[in-house]
């Protein structure tokens, strides 16, 4: 039996954060983590975080990652890879299954941070080759560089089905339809426009009847479902697809904690069986931590907070540091963990419907049923004005955690103020210069520069652009609406890459002046 | 190429391990070293990895990550061998796998 101070069950970025923040303070840790690779599902997130500078904001998810693994290297962590923890006992015993041995351990302080496993539904069919889960879909385009098919329909418009559902277009697959049994999209209001925008249909009220084919997926049909969940008659759609993916929650992995016996409980609030713990994360048995997804389905921002937190918590619990600098270090943890935790999704306002906007502007029910802001709808949000020459437009109308775009702009155009969640306002008295910063600095691609009444008869939108094949300047095609309808014909005008955009393009086309304020997608001819 | 993604718009091009040929059902196939198996299978447009022992249902790739073990085949000779998460290596024999075997049911 080897014995450290921490073992840390998880390399993801719960885990590696506590391990740095224990190693930091001079705890000697190893972390075990089941997978060939550390990171967790960092490494698959290819888009960039919300939030604000503290939490990473803009930053992608992999060069997240990227920047954990440098950190915990630096600070001396031992992570010990293809080894899976199966069993964690009372007095912190811990086994660990490598090849085919199970080694014995034992930590003085012990943090689980194990993730979530992904929730399924079950259809006729179901069982099919073709029918997948969301992150299956993620590591296959965005670690192994292979599509997980051609043609597929996504159910579950919460966060992950709207964000892998951009990504599977953005790899090259065609997303038939984006389908959820609940009434309005779950997820953020700018991850789902920005799938809408390209033409995906969403299917509100709808799930899938049943996959279709003999040995593999040829197709699916969906039917809308009433209040109580069930199907209607007569409402039957058929889609031919290849590929039906499944992203429809995660549930916390949080056997060994079980198996330990730390006091759990049933929280649907939370995602599942859930252990009770402290707002350090500590659990009924003292000297067991917990970080992450495993204590309750957050994302990777707030899991990497926790896990600060707990590696923090168990420095103390083992006596590296005394109480007064407990506290003095959580103090800016604590800040940032609340952060995150504010707005329209926190986790206080799960399932409720919001009418209004801090702000008392009225919630878009057009991108709660159907993925988009409504024409009319659009002009009632303060990042949403009109202007002769060119200046931002900030379709940014959900209250969320993310201010990056107010220190892009280096002309402060842009105001979101003190309180992190409000939505973007236009400084009317700022001088907007076009350098479209704040369009690449967007992590829900929702700002886009209008350049109005400058050429009669006609408006330049500047748009984010991360799809390929680039269009290049002097193209003709069409401007696409909200919805991704072909609104009318449009001429790209130029495409700026820059290092500083990190990879979101910036497309301008030219549109009749009509259309400025509807056209908000380019499609080639 | 059928399903690789030759540049993408954000990770651009993915860096390969060196091309390798291996077996699949007796059929040569290519990939390349270190990758999933399930990953060179799905490129080859395989889409069946298994029957299920019972009811000798069809099972592919699932959850990628290790967890489900729908996606398991025989490599190697050894049955029950997660192909999402099992490098890919040269001269590899990789088997549909029929209940726990290699054999078609109505030869077991």
């Amino acid at each position: 039996m080897k014995r450290y101070d921490l073992v840390i069950v998880g390399a993801g970025p719960a885990g590696l954060s506590a391990a740095i923040e224990a190693a930091k303070r001079g705890l000697q840790v190893i972390v075990f983590d089941e997978n060939e690779k550390p990171g967790g599902q960092l490494f698959k997130q290819i888009h960039k975080f919300f939030g604000s500078k503290e939490h990473k904001a803009k930053v992608r998810g992999f060069v997240i990652g990227q920047q954990l693994l440098a950190e915990a290297d630096e600070a001396g962590v031992e992570v010990v890879l293809n080894a899976t923890v199966v069993g964690l006992y009372m007095d912190k015993e811990i086994v660990v299954q490598i090849d085919d041995q199970v080694h014995h351990y034992k930590g003085d302080a012990v943090i689980v941070a194990t993730g979530a496993a992904e929730n399924m539904v079950t259809f006729d069919g179901w069982t099919l080759p073709g029918v997948i889960g969301a992150g299956a879909a993620q590591t296959m385009m965005n670690l192994h560089g292979i599509k997980p098919g051609k043609k597929i329909l996504m159910l579950g418009s919460g966060n992950v089905g709207l964000v892998v559902g951009f990504q599977l277009i953005q790899a090259g697959c065609e997303v038939v339809a984006l389908v959820d049994a609940a009434p309005r999209v779950g997820g953020y209001g700018v991850h789902a426009a920005k799938v809408a925008r390209t033409g995906v249909p969403f299917y509100l009220s709808h799930t899938i009847v049943k996959a279709e084919g003999e040995t593999e997926v040829t197709g699916v049909t969906i039917a809308q479902v009433d209040e109580h969940f069930q199907f209607m008659e007569g409402t039957e759609k058929h889609f031919d697809v290849d590929t039906i993916c499944l992203a429809v929650g995660l549930s916390p992995m949080s056997q060994l904690l079980k198996m330990a016996g730390c006091e759990m409980e049933d929280n649907p609030k939370r995602g599942g069986q859930v252990p009770i713990c402290n707002k350090y994360g500590e659990t009924s048995i003292d000297g067991i931590f917990v970080a992450g997804d495993v204590s309750g389905i957050e994302e990777a921002s707030s899991a990497m907070i926790e896990g600060r937190m707990a590696g923090i918590a168990a420095a103390h619990y083992l006596g590296y540091i005394n109480g007064d600098e407990l506290e003095e270090n959580m103090s800016c943890q604590t800040s940032a963990l609340e952060g995150l935790r504010q707005g329209m999704f926190a986790p206080k306002n799960r399932g409720k419907i919001l009418e209004r906007t801090e702000e008392g502007v009225l919630t878009s029910m057009n991108l709660l049923k159907k993925g988009f802001v409504a024409d009319d709808e659009i002009e009632r949000y303060p990042g949403v004005t009109h202007r002769v020459g060119i200046h931002p437009v900030m379709e940014c109308t959900q209250n969320i955690p993310c201010n990056p775009c107010q220190d892009a702009c280096p002309k402060h155009c842009i105001k979101i103020g003190e309180k992190i969640t409000s939505l973007p306002a236009v400084d009317e008295t700022a001088q907007c210069i076009g350098c479209g910063l704040c369009v690449a600095s967007c992590s829900g691609q929702a700002i886009f520069l209008l350049q109005e009444g400058v050429e009669p008869g006609f408006t330049l939108i500047t748009m984010p652009y991360e799809f390929l094949p680039l269009p290049e300047k002097g193209d003709e095609g069409y401007g696409l609406g909200r919805n991704g309808e072909k609104l009318c014909k449009a001429t790209v005008i130029e495409v700026k890459t820059s290092k500083a955009y990190d990879h979101t393009n910036l497309l301008t086309i030219k549109v009749p002046e009509e259309m400025g304020m509807r056209v908000r997608f380019y499609k080639a001819e | 190429m059928q399903n690789r993604i030759d540049e993408h718009p954000i990770l651009g091009e993915f860096k390969k391990g060196k091309k390798i040929t291996f077996y699949y059902d007796g059929k040569k196939l290519e990939g390349f070293e270190g990758e999933p198996i399930a990953a060179a299978l799905k490129e080859a447009g395989v889409m069946v990895h298994r029957y299920t022992k019972k009811k000798h249902e069809p099972r592919g790739i699932f959850c990628a990550i290790g967890r489900c073990t729908d996606c398991v085949m025989v490599v190697d000779g050894k049955p029950n061998v997660r192909t999402c998460v099992t490098p890919l290596k040269e001269g590899m024999v990789v088997q549909t796998q029929y209940g726990v075997l290699a054999e078609p049911f109505e030869e077991q």
